[in-house]
């Protein structure tokens, strides 16, 4: 049985390693660097490069007693179980874990999306008998427009309304480098200003290769000069003191929540951007479909609406309720 | 479509209520006739459509999507509206949708058979911001912040013409309004409307405090009647028609035709809606089951009939006596009811005392007796005058006390209440805010509490962890004890023992009581 290799703690117990475990643990596979993926404390990390890149800026250097990168695509033997990262495409270097162990195919998912985002490796498929998806959008009302449009209505918005600034709220570690890979991509070519907490994460990407064109701090900066200009930042500061520097800002927040435009009112965002680096309903079903999986378990989000839908499919599913993550779907969520 | 979609989704998002107005105005001064017509019928909720309902257009998408997972999305959306925009599974936007008038005519002529397949094609066609707003006019449920007064403000500013002016001829008024827009164009003379179908703005009365105002004021100059416990109407009565308003100006004469088919005369009446057999008046909680039904059932117009106790005329026949004092109003209203026999109608009587020690002593026996709610005082010689003018009418509630404060804060409960929001924190105005006076997790009925909770989540505009705080819109009559001043709270008051009374989802938040009416409370304590 495929499921023996893996708990539903997501323990690997052949190798006792645990993936994206919530404490700290001697071994830890890492998915992604997000808070709620990667935490501090463990004793050995296998990641990406990326993925233990991002890490050591977010905690800093010896965050782990050891860490071991493995590129995308290249098996690692341990004992009797072989680990191979493949793309996720939900933030840079974020991997789906393949656990082979005697002919059977394991895949975590950690967060992923299928639309291609050039701030990120692309998604790659990874065929398997047990699938552990996440379910963030899992609900069908959970449509994603494509974010190209998102782009050209917040543009439309900034040409509009040429006297007052655009204040994104965005999660500093890849919904931020997306959005300006987006604007940059739609042909905005002025700079770009960051709150302080954004800054550092950028600078990484722009080292680790992607093209983030001319950003600046946002501090420092005159009322007048900030007219007209977008400013990204954490969903808490965008409506905090630090907001009345800029000129009359318009309020955006990037985040696959804000198709909900009870949630868009309730968190006062004047401009909502449909911008997601999860998947969607439709693209979570297509995933389960293509990996060929037999058993599904879900995690993660809205584990009850995808569970009852892979089971009217035939499939076995359940859903795994792991403590420590963030669902609330609320302040950038992603 | 595409406009009045925008138009939506910007007064759905923007908090300013300064750029609500500027965005509503634009949209008036731009869009032509009748489509911005029809646009400010949907915006203050004078549309409705006989067959286009919520069961209607659930039903539809039921066709479409697994009903388990429409639940579980209903569930985590918690707007059906909403729900339905999202969830709709096909896209295939060629060309545009109708306009908004045109897209109002469809949905009136439209055979309730073919309805499914009509809204099916038009949802399919439009693209997501356009679904969502004709979901919106579709279920009539705009949950978008913008109210009937902010709508003719924006007429008011479009067009340069007093706000006043406005809401005098507004209830006249017929969708799509062109007579009104030609006049605010300048176009025409202001629409001359027949008072007989008209609603005119209520006075309304203050509070009463007993140490201050009862020695300064002469019982001779005023006259008493009991307070009662129904929801104020006016009744307008023109030829052949009749009308009647709720103190917001909303027609709910569908709701009580035991009423409308059976006055006779010309007048315009003020009064307080009861139910019960032989004008003996049941309680507050059989009138407010029939208040919930939009059209009266059969069964309730046979076990609670309707009535209107009368207490102002505000018209006589065509007259209007408005400036009259209330002592020749109420001659009128007498000799009127004399001349116009009638079956749903009876006359509040008045009350007579020798002095103030007198009336508080019948106030008392009449709350103990017959459970009063208080007395009200009028001034004789006072005109009717629009609004809550100063010194006129005065209101002497009974004890126990009541408030009538506005909910702000409302937290999770537990036991069987654990997944409702059944803890409120409620207050009061001081000034231009609203500051909590206390807390209360009582007095309310199972259903009540239901769509406390639906209402809760609809209107939530932040949360703090386990708390929520809901938009300032919804009153509570709280009942306590008694008033203590208290550092604690903001306001400086505390109620001891306080229960909802009673859910006024009749009540504007703007009527609510203030930090003076507590202070009342406070001395007397």
């Amino acid at each position: 049985m495929a499921t023996q290799i893996l708990d539903r703690h997501l323990h690997i117990k052949a190798i006792d390693a645990f993936i994206d475990p919530s404490v700290p643990r001697e071994r830890a596979i890492i998915t992604h660097g997000h808070s709620d993926h990667a935490r501090s404390g463990h004793g050995t990390v296998l990641a990406t490069p990326d993925t233990i890149a991002i890490m050591k800026t977010r905690y800093g250097e010896d965050c782990a007693g050891r860490f071991q990168a493995l590129p995308f695509g290249e098996p690692l033997p341990i004992d009797d179980v072989t680990i191979t990262f493949f793309p996720a495409g939900h933030v840079l270097g974020s991997a789906q874990v393949l656990i082979e162990h005697r002919g059977q195919r394991v895949v975590v998912t950690g967060d992923y999306k299928r639309l291609a985002d050039r701030t990120s490796q692309p998604f790659e498929l990874a065929q398997c008998d047990l699938l552990v998806t996440e379910a963030t959008f899992g609900l069908p009302v959970f449509q994603h427009p494509h974010p190209r449009h998102e782009i050209g209505r917040l543009l439309k918005s900034v040409a509009d309304n040429p006297e007052r600034s655009h204040l994104v709220g965005a999660y500093a570690l890849g919904k931020a480098q997306r959005v300006i890979g987006l604007l940059r991509d739609a042909g905005w070519d002025r700079p770009i200003y960051l709150h302080g907490a954004m800054i550092r994460l950028c600078e990484l990407y722009q080292e680790l290769g992607v093209e983030l064109g001319d950003l600046r701090p946002a501090t420092g900066t005159t009322k007048a000069e900030m007219a007209g200009q977008i400013v990204l930042a954490p969903a808490s500061a965008i409506r905090d003191r630090w907001s009345r520097r800029f000129p009359d800002p318009v309020v955006c927040q990037a985040s696959g929540w804000m198709s909900v435009k009870q949630r868009a009112r309730q968190a006062l965002v004047e401009l909502p951007l449909v911008i997601s680096d999860h998947c969607d309903w439709g693209e979570l079903l297509q995933t389960i479909g293509d990996t060929g999986a037999q058993t599904v378990w879900v995690t993660h989000g809205r584990e009850d609406a995808l569970v009852y839908w892979c089971r009217r499919q035939g499939l076995e599913a359940e859903p795994l309720n792991i403590q420590g993550f963030e669902d609330d779907g609320g302040e950038g969520g992603e | 479509m595409k406009r009045f979609a925008q138009l939506l989704e910007l007064l759905a998002l923007t908090p300013s209520r300064n750029r609500k107005l500027a965005a509503l105005t634009q949209y008036f001064r731009e869009t032509p006739d009748p489509d911005r017509g029809f646009a400010l019928a949907v915006l203050t909720g004078a549309l409705t459509f006989r067959n286009v309902k919520p069961a209607l257009l659930r039903e539809t998408v039921l066709r479409e999507v697994d009903e388990t997972l429409f639940a579980m999305s209903y569930d985590y959306v918690g707007d059906l509206g909403e729900t339905i925009a999202l969830i709709w599974p096909h896209h295939g936007g060629t060309g545009d949708l109708p306009s908004l008038t045109d897209l109002i005519e469809l949905f009136n002529t439209t055979s309730k058979s073919e309805l499914p397949k009509l809204i099916a094609a038009l949802l399919t066609r439009a693209e997501i911001n356009e679904r969502w707003a004709l979901v919106k006019l579709a279920t009539g449920a705009l949950r978008i912040g913008v109210s009937a007064r902010l709508a003719k403000t924006a007429l008011a500013e479009m067009s340069g013409k007093d706000l006043q002016e406005i809401e005098e001829v507004w209830h006249g008024l017929k969708v799509p309004y062109l007579d009104l827009f030609a006049w605010l164009d300048g176009k025409a003379e202001r629409p001359d409307i027949d008072h007989a179908a008209r609603f005119h703005p209520l006075m309304l009365s203050n509070p009463i405090d007993e140490e201050k105002d009862l020695g300064k004021l002469d019982p001779k100059d005023f006259s008493a009647e009991w307070k009662w416990d129904g929801i104020r109407v006016q009744l307008v009565l023109g030829e052949g028609t009749a009308s009647l308003f709720s103190r917001t100006g909303d027609d709910i004469a569908a709701a009580f035709p035991d009423i409308v088919e059976n006055v006779q005369g010309q007048a315009v009446l003020d009064g307080e809606l009861l139910v019960g057999k032989n004008f003996e008046a049941g309680s507050f909680n059989d009138l407010q089951q029939r208040l919930n039904k939009k059209v009266a059932s059969a069964k309730h117009l046979k076990d609670s009939p309707a009535f209107i106790r009368v207490y102002d005329m505000l018209f006589d026949a065509s007259e209007d006596i408005r400036t009259l004092p209330w002592t020749e109003r109420r001659q009128r209203l007498e000799a009127w009811l004399k001349a116009n026999p009638q079956t749903r109608l009876d006359l509040s009587p008045i009350l007579p005392f020798s002095d103030w020690d007198d009336l508080a002593r019948q106030r008392r026996q009449g709350a103990d007796e017959q459970g009063h709610e208080g007395v009200m005082l009028k001034l004789r010689s006072s005109p009717y005058v629009p609004g809550r003018p100063k010194g006129y009418w005065f209101k002497w509630k009974r004890d126990p006390n009541v408030v009538d404060a506005v909910l702000m804060y409302a937290q999770r409960g537990h036991g069987k209440r654990s997944s409702f929001y059944s803890d409120y924190t409620f207050g009061v105005w001081k000034g231009n805010e609203i500051v909590p006076i206390g807390k209360a997790y009582f007095g309310f009925t199972d259903e009540e509490l239901k769509m406390l909770d639906k209402w809760i989540r609809a209107n939530t505009i932040q949360a703090f962890g386990p708390v929520r705080e809901v938009r300032k819109e919804l009153v509570f009559e709280v009942a306590f004890d008694s008033a203590q001043e208290s550092a604690r709270h903001k306001s400086g008051v505390a109620l001891r023992f306080p229960r909802i009374n009673r859910i006024r989802w009749d009540k504007p938040a703007s009527e609510a009581g203030t930090l003076e009416d507590m202070a009342v409370f406070v001395a007397a304590s």
